[in-house]
Order: C-alpha cells, then sequence, then structure tokens
C-alpha cells in the first residue's frame, strides 16, 4: 500500500494537536494588549504574572498541594500495592475493587461524593480536604504502577532475606524497596501532575482559604480572555515537559 | 512460618490502607446513594423522609432536554474521536518500532498539560476576531467572521481536542496486538480488503473501541469547564448541571441522583467492554 498516506495522516492530527498549544506559546509572548493581532515581541505578560501577588500566592499554593498530595499518595499507594502483592487477607477483592472504582468512576462524581463527606464530618474546605481529595485520585494511579514493577520480581528475594533472618519490616526496607524505586519515583511524578492539573474536583472541595492555581485560572478565563493566562500556561507546559521528560528517563534507565 | 515480630508492620499498612479507602472512598460514595434519595433541606442540605423525587426530576422536560442535548454532544465528541483515532491508530501500529515510542510520548505530552490552558487556547484560535477567521479572511474564504465561539461546535471540538488521546491509546493497544497470522490466512483463504476488515480486524479491535468509548463518552458528559469556556450558557453538559445543582442551587438529592445515573452508564459500558472481550478470546483461539 501507498506509504505517503498514512504518514501525512499522522502528520496532520499531530499538528492538530499541537497547533493551539503552539499559538498559546507564541502568543504569550505578544506585545499587544487585544489579545488577538501580534503586536511585536515582549515579556510584559510574564511580568505582569509575577507582579500579581494573588496569582503567585496561588501558584505555590498549588505546588504545595501538588507536593504534599503526590508524597502522601506515593507513600499510601506504595504500601497498598504491597500489601496487595505479599499479603493474603480478608477482603482483598473488596479493596481492589475499591481501587478500581475510584479510578473508574467519572471525576465530578468523586467530587461530590467527597464534598458530601467533608461537610457531613464538618471538615473546613480549604488545604486539609483539597488533600484528602488529591490523594484519594492519586492512589489508583500509584498503586498500578508499583503493582506492574512487582509482578516482574524474583519472589526468591524476598524468601532469602526472610531465611537469613530479616524481619518483614527489614525485609521491605532493604530488599523491596529499592526494587520498587523506580516505580515510586515514576508514580510520585503522575501524581504531582495529576494534583496540578485537576479542576473538577478542586472546583468542589476547594475554599476560598486556600486558593489553588486551576481554580485562579478557571475564574480568570471565564469572563475573557486574559493574556497572562498564555504566559502562565507556557511556564506550566515547560514544567509539565520537564517532569514527563524524568518520569520517562527514570522509567527506561530502570529498564536497563 | 510467620513470626510475630512482623506482624506489627502488617497490622499496621492494613489498617492504613483500609482505614484511607473505607472512609474516603466508600463512606462518600454510600452518602452519595443514600443522598438521591432523601428530601432537600435548605439548612442541612437533605433530610429525611426517603422518597424518589429526584429521580422522577430528571425526567422534568427541563432537565431531559440538557441530558439528551449533553449525551448528543458526548456521542458526537465520542464518533469524531473514533473516526480521527481509529486510522490514526492503525497508522501508528505501522510505524517503526523505535519511532512508535517518540511518537506515543508525543501523544501525551498535552495530557500532561493542564486542560483548563488547553481549552483556553482554543478560544484564541475560535474567537469572532480569533486566528481561524483572521486566517479564513485573509485567504478570502469567508467576508466577514464567523461564530465560531459559544456554539454547539466549540464545545465540540473542545471535548475531541481533549479527550482524542484517550480514545487513541486503547485502540493503539489493540492494533499492536493484532494478529498478522490471522490477516494473512483470511487473506490466503481468498478474502478480499474489505471482506479482512469487516470479519477480521473490526472484531478484533472491538474491545479497543469499547475501552475507547469508555474514556471519552462519560468524561465528555461531566468536563462542566468546557462549555464555561466555549459555550455560552445555552450548550450544558451534565457535569454543568450536577455542580449547578451542588454548588449553587444546593439541591443535593437532584446533583446525587444525576451522578448515580453517569456511574450507572459507566458501569454498562464496562460490562459491555468485558462482554467483548470474552468473545475475541473465545473466537480467536
Amino acid at each position: 500500500m501507498t506509504r505517503w498516506l498514512p504518514r501525512t495522516y499522522l502528520t496532520l492530527v499531530y499538528l492538530l494537536l499541537y497547533v493551539p498549544i503552539l499559538v498559546l506559546v507564541v502568543f504569550s509572548f505578544n506585545d499587544s494588549r487585544s489579545g488577538y493581532a501580534w503586536g511585536g515581541l515582549s515579556l510584559r505578560w510574564y511580568e505582569a504574572l509575577f507582579n500579581n501577588r494573588a496569582m503567585v500566592q496561588a501558584m505555590w499554593n498549588s505546588l504545595w498541594l501538588a507536593l504534599s498530595a503526590a508524597t502522601v499518595s506515593t507513600v499510601i499507594g506504595a504500601l497498598t500495592a504491597l500489601a496487595l502483592h505479599r499479603y493474603r487477607f480478608r477482603g482483598k477483592q473488596v479493596l481492589n475493587g475499591m481501587l478500581f472504582v475510584v479510578m473508574m468512576s467519572p471525576e465530578i462524581v468523586l467530587a461530590i461524593s467527597l464534598l458530601g463527606l467533608f461537610l457531613l464530618v464538618g471538615l473546613q474546605l480549604g488545604y486539609v480536604s483539597l488533600l484528602l481529595a488529591h490523594v484519594t485520585f492519586c492512589l489508583p494511579f500509584v498503586v498500578i504502577t508499583v503493582m506492574a514493577r512487582l509482578s516482574g520480581f524474583d519472589e526468591r528475594l524476598p524468601e532469602a532475606a526472610r531465611d537469613l533472618g530479616a524481619s518483614d519490616f527489614t525485609m521491605t526496607r532493604t530488599v523491596l524497596i529499592p526494587v520498587i524505586m523506580p516505580a515510586l519515583l515514576a508514580g510520585w511524578l503522575l501524581g504531582f501532575t495529576l494534583s496540578l492539573d485537576d479542576v473538577v474536583v478542586s472546583t468542589f472541595v476547594g475554599g476560598p482559604s486556600y486558593e489553588i492555581l486551576p481554580l485562579r485560572i478557571y475564574s480568570m478565563v471565564r469572563v475573557g480572555l486574559k493574556p497572562e493566562v498564555n504566559a502562565l500556561g507556557t511556564l506550566l507546559l515547560v514544567f509539565s515537559l520537564v517532569m514527563l521528560m524524568l518520569s520517562q528517563w527514570i522509567l527506561l534507565r530502570s529498564k536497563r | 512460618m510467620r513470626s510475630v515480630m512482623q506482624q506489627p508492620f502488617r497490622t499496621a499498612v492494613l489498617v492504613l490502607v483500609w482505614g484511607w479507602l473505607l472512609f474516603l472512598v466508600l463512606t462518600p460514595n454510600l452518602l452519595v446513594i443514600g443522598a438521591s434519595v432523601m428530601t432537600r433541606d435548605p439548612g442541612t442540605f437533605i433530610s429525611l423522609p426517603l422518597n424518589l423525587d429526584a429521580y422522577r426530576q430528571l425526567f422534568n422536560p427541563l432537565y431531559l432536554d440538557v441530558f439528551l442535548n449533553s449525551l448528543y454532544m458526548a456521542t458526537m465528541t465520542t464518533l469524531i474521536c473514533l473516526l480521527i483515532g481509529y486510522p490514526f491508530a492503525w497508522a501508528l501500529s505501522k510505524v517503526p518500532r523505535h519511532r512508535q515510542m517518540l511518537l506515543i510520548f508525543l501523544l501525551i505530552v498535552p495530557f500532561w498539560t493542564n486542560s483548563l490552558v488547553r481549552t483556553y487556547a482554543l478560544k484564541l484560535i475560535l474567537a469572532t476576531n480569533g486566528l481561524l477567521n483572521n486566517a479564513l479572511m485573509s485567504v478570502g474564504l469567508i467576508d466577514q467572521p464567523m461564530q465560531m465561539l459559544y456554539t454547539e461546535g466549540a464545545v465540540i471540538i473542545g471535548l475531541v481536542y481533549l479527550l482524542l488521546p484517550f480514545m487513541i491509546l486503547p485502540l493503539y493497544a489493540v492494533f499492536d496486538d493484532l494478529r498478522e497470522d490471522l490477516l494473512r490466512a483470511s487473506h490466503d483463504l481468498g478474502a478480499g480488503r474489505l471482506a479482512t476488515f469487516v470479519h477480521i480486524i473490526v472484531p478484533m479491535t472491538l474491545p479497543g473501541v469499547l475501552a475507547g468509548i469508555m474514556l471519552v463518552l462519560l468524561p465528555a458528559m461531566g468536563l462542566f469547564f468546557v462549555p464555561d469556556i466555549l459555550g455560552g450558557s445555552r450548550n450544558l453538559l451534565v457535569g454543568n448541571v450536577i455542580k449547578n445543582q451542588f454548588l449553587d442551587a444546593r439541591n443535593w438529592p437532584f446533583g446525587a441522583a444525576a451522578s448515580i445515573m453517569l456511574t450507572l452508564a459507566m458501569a454498562f459500558l464496562m460490562f459491555a467492554h468485558r462482554l467483548s472481550k470474552r468473545r475475541i478470546g473465545e473466537d480467536g483461539v
């Protein structure tokens, strides 16, 4: 069959996927105020962005939330994966089922169910509610990443550690943790990005006491065109690109 | 053969994991089911008596209209994603291995970029004095700007743009596993290209199609920020209704009932997906 047809098609679709991103990046350096017409190169929107104190505060809040959510979900997710992998216990299927439900249920359903819970127990909406929610939706992804790593692993190693007299805790620390390290890093990066990108769940469980970036952007772009958002989007793009390359690099290196 | 010493660690891990999931997954979900059969209350959000009013309200012509319209937009989104994604995944699976990795990487880069920001970028392109209108006018295809933003079409474009990778990835997975021996057998037995496509390729890739539909159709009803940014006030999704009912109108039973319908739709799609996989397993081997 002709070979240029599939190639042209692939190129075309990639072009469609990347044109909006390209437009965003180019327009972040636009000097014009109108937002649609090109008015020469300038860094004024980056300047405006960093002079906007509420925006900078929201940036720090988002970063801190993503850092803490990724860390907590990596710890709990890794322990869950280890428990599922090593232990036999009652209700294992139920545990698996609950993780599956979190991953497959529409985001908005997760969002309202968590909001309901937080209001019921009287938790003030803010950092803590956001953290609990973000850890919950990141958890299944960490568990899957770590489980995948554990499933291709030589079972004789932990047995050997045991035979040499190591306790379960020591064995986990000295044998299992080093083995799953790449998966932990990859899971952490995935959690970090998921948290930083989330709009749906945060809209519900966030509160005015802790404003985060996606909600700030959301309220800005609903009303009209805000050229600062171009600059912010470009920064976020570069940031997540670095994170993604980092995680791929870690995974590839560990396979060798 | 387990020593007593290792039990505390095991117990601590299990308590933590179970505690988290019971408190933050099971309880909230039960709460939603409970809320959907209770009565709306301005003070405490929900109260007794139990009833099915919320579900009845779903069939109120006003909301039914929104639901049907949302279903229509989600279905169009899914179809367009399938039309673009199916040949795309096919072509991708034919590319030499080492280049496939790079292409898949390029496919997931947008997924790692803030979806709000990407939706906003579409606004720059689709606006009345935006890039697309300017480009079309400068080449003389149109005399005056077209209204593209704040239309149903704009919402569908936005949803397709955000969700396309979710259709392509499961399709790529099935095309990658497509058994060349079956294709060759079909050819050797005298089947033409069309017959091979209809009888071999379509059934073999069906699980991927259904997985893709699952990952696109439901989110396409829930991503409320897309119509908020691109669609104006008339082109609402189920997600917008749930959000308005929960956050603005404080009508919890109704919001809960609507989200349960979404979950049931998801469960149905997952069931269909599993069924199709089982069938392939029986026929294929």
